[in-house]
């Protein structure tokens, strides 16, 4: 591809194709936009259509540009090109003025919220009519989901436990010891464990492993209309769908959240061993501070993180725009949502206690 | 229509190729030349194959035997920067359009470009934009995927393929799912672009109108006989075929 010296013209020869019309580019369309000039393709031996939407781009960039001499092999892609660039440019989106738009964002969130409290009003109802009519409830999904939340979940609970309870233990029994108090370690380890950070870190688990699969899970059935199936089916994705993965988080949180506990007791356990208190100590200093009403209020509050997290997993699933990006959104809708709720729900549940002082 | 001039030159040649899944053979000894600037239709009934003969010759599934020539390359034993060259010198459009669904039609046409040349973003979107004006898209071409009929999303299939003005389009059923309105515009868009730009087509199809319309030359699959029953031009094909399969195939009988 070679460019010919004469003023005002610039004669073109050789192959113009993807490659050539790249590096020609800048020069061409530099020279295009200063003054008249004619292009001179006589020369030329091959033509591609990014090779002609460069000519054609360079003849309509100044006023008194043109084209000229074009060789048979070429007229026709030149042609088809020239038509194809012809063709009406899409109309820019029309932007709102910033009141409407105000409008519209609060619109769409007022929506959202309502669309939020049908949802759990749906699920009361389905609830209700599952509570009257036990056995239309599908067992076997409770069970396979009760599976993948719970008993799958085990390893990687007891795992971050353990290590919770060890770095709080860790952390609190250092300066504890400068006062000689490391004997309150339990007491503190134990009362975070069993009030706030078993539930808290059982949800954020919750949330993270399964709440994500729900929207997932349900994102991809109504992308692939499978949820509209269902409803034309005469069956109700509530009843089939959001009920058993529901229950099933209601159930698993507390074990769940009971295993953590356990487990970073087992963790502090162990560094309070390391700083020469034994076992005995440990569980002496347990059984004498903590009460059983500590565990339950954990265990009770951990129920309705299952709840919150399970419900708000299944509604990004089957609120799921299209495209696979929906489904991704809709995961991300579902852990972020279920950790806020967790949150929300646990400063709630702080408020409430401390009313009826448990 | 098959007046066309065709150049002798073959620019793929699949060679004795044989395809299957474990010890299900789909087909075996299949050789046939495609000729530079036709429109070459592979065709048969379902599960006979094409869709993975087609594959096959992009270099997605491994024959089990044979070779496949493209542009004197040997699809299957190159690599790195030879095989890159060869893939940039064919377009592929996938039965479901398989563009990306979180860029706009423009976009999905700028990513080859972008990946490929070194043209600035600007004149970039200037030449995707031709590339959609070419494919009948002008107007769809800030919206996303989602957002489109079938129809149009093949067409836009058909953009990117032609991003890097490939030599080479292989189109995998273009018009399934389409309705035959929908589906003669797609067939007359792949004739006009064939007689401008002088493109050689590869379509894998079902479509009796569509093989009619657009082929130059077509070879039949057939899955009783793993292998090709026909070759020639379709419409001789179908008035003077003795095969019985080709035949209710043409005459869409109950075979």
């Amino acid at each position: 591809m070679t460019v010919g010296p004469e003023a005002g013209v610039l004669a073109l020869s050789g192959r113009l194709d993807t490659q050539a019309a790249a590096v020609l580019w800048p020069k061409l369309m530099a020279e295009a936009a200063g003054g008249p000039v004619v292009l001179d393709l006589a020369g030329l031996t091959a033509l591609d259509t990014t090779g002609a939407t460069l000519l054609l781009t360079a003849e309509a960039a100044g006023h008194g540009n043109a084209l000229r001499g074009a060789p048979p092999q070429v007229t026709d892609v030149l042609d088809r090109v020239r038509a194809a660039l012809a063709a009406p440019r899409p109309k820019p989106e029309q932007r709102l003025p910033l009141l409407a738009r105000i409008g519209r964002t609060s619109l769409n969130a007022g929506r959202g919220v309502l669309d939020g409290i049908g949802f759990i009003g749906e699920l009361a109802l389905v609830a209700l009519g599952t509570l009257l009519r036990p056995w239309r409830l599908r067992g076997g999904e409770v069970l396979r989901h009760l599976d993948e939340a719970g008993t799958r979940a085990f390893p990687l609970t007891l795992l971050l436990g353990f290590l919770l309870g060890v770095i709080l233990a860790f952390q609190s029994v250092i300066p504890l010891r400068r006062f000689g108090a490391e004997i309150f370690v339990p007491n503190l380890v134990g009362i975070s464990l069993l009030r706030e950070l078993g539930p808290l870190m059982a949800g954020v688990i919750l949330a993270g492993r399964t709440g994500s699969a729900y929207a997932a899970e349900l994102g991809t059935m109504s992308v692939n209309e499978e949820v509209a199936a269902l409803r034309i089916m005469g069956v109700d994705p509530m009843a089939l769908l959001v009920l058993p993965r529901v229950l099933a988080g209601i159930l698993v949180m507390p074990v769940l959240s009971l295993v953590l506990t356990l487990a970073g007791l087992a963790g502090m356990a162990l560094i309070m061993g390391l700083f020469g208190f034994p076992l005995t100590t440990v569980t002496q200093q347990l059984s004498q501070w903590l009460e059983l009403s500590d565990m339950l209020g954990g265990l009770f509050k951990a129920c309705f993180f299952g709840l919150a997290i399970a419900a708000i997993g299944c509604r990004a699933g089957l609120g799921a725009g299209r495209g696979p990006r929906a489904v991704g959104d809709a995961a991300t809708a579902a852990v972020v949502g279920g950790i806020v709720s967790i949150i929300l729900l646990d400063g709630l549940f702080a408020v409430l206690y401390e009313k009826i002082g448990v | 229509m098959s007046e066309t001039t065709v150049s002798a030159e073959a620019v793929i040649r699949c060679e004795g190729i044989a395809a299957g899944f474990g010890s299900n053979i789909l087909f075996r000894d299949v050789t046939f030349d495609v000729k530079r600037g036709e429109v070459f239709v592979i065709l048969g009934g379902s599960g006979c194959g094409k869709s993975t003969l087609l594959k096959l010759m992009i270099g997605l599934v491994p024959p089990l035997a044979g070779r496949v020539t493209i542009l004197d390359t040997d699809v299957w034993a190159t690599e790195g920067k030879a095989r890159l060259e060869l893939l940039k010198r064919i377009g592929v459009m996938w039965q479901q359009g398989a563009l990306f669904g979180s860029l706009t039609l423009l976009e999905n046409v700028e990513m080859p470009l972008a990946e490929h040349t070194s043209l600035s973003a600007a004149a970039r979107a200037e030449v995707a934009r031709a590339k959609l004006g070419l494919v009948g898209l002008s107007e769809a071409a800030s919206r996303l995927p989602s957002e489109v009929s079938g129809g149009m999303l093949k067409r836009a299939g058909v953009a990117r393929a032609l991003a890097l003005d490939p030599p080479i389009l292989f189109l995998d059923e273009p018009s399934a799912g389409l309705d035959p309105i929908t589906s003669a515009g797609l067939d007359a868009m792949i004739r006009d672009l064939s007689r401008t730009l002088g493109t050689t087509f590869v379509v894998v199809t079902h479509e009796l109108a569509s093989i009619l319309a657009i082929g130059d030359r077509c070879i039949m699959l057939d899955k009783e006989a793993k292998g090709v029953i026909a070759e020639g031009d379709p419409r001789r094909l179908r008035e003077e075929s003795t095969q019985p399969t080709v035949r209710a195939f043409f005459r869409r009988e109950a075979a």
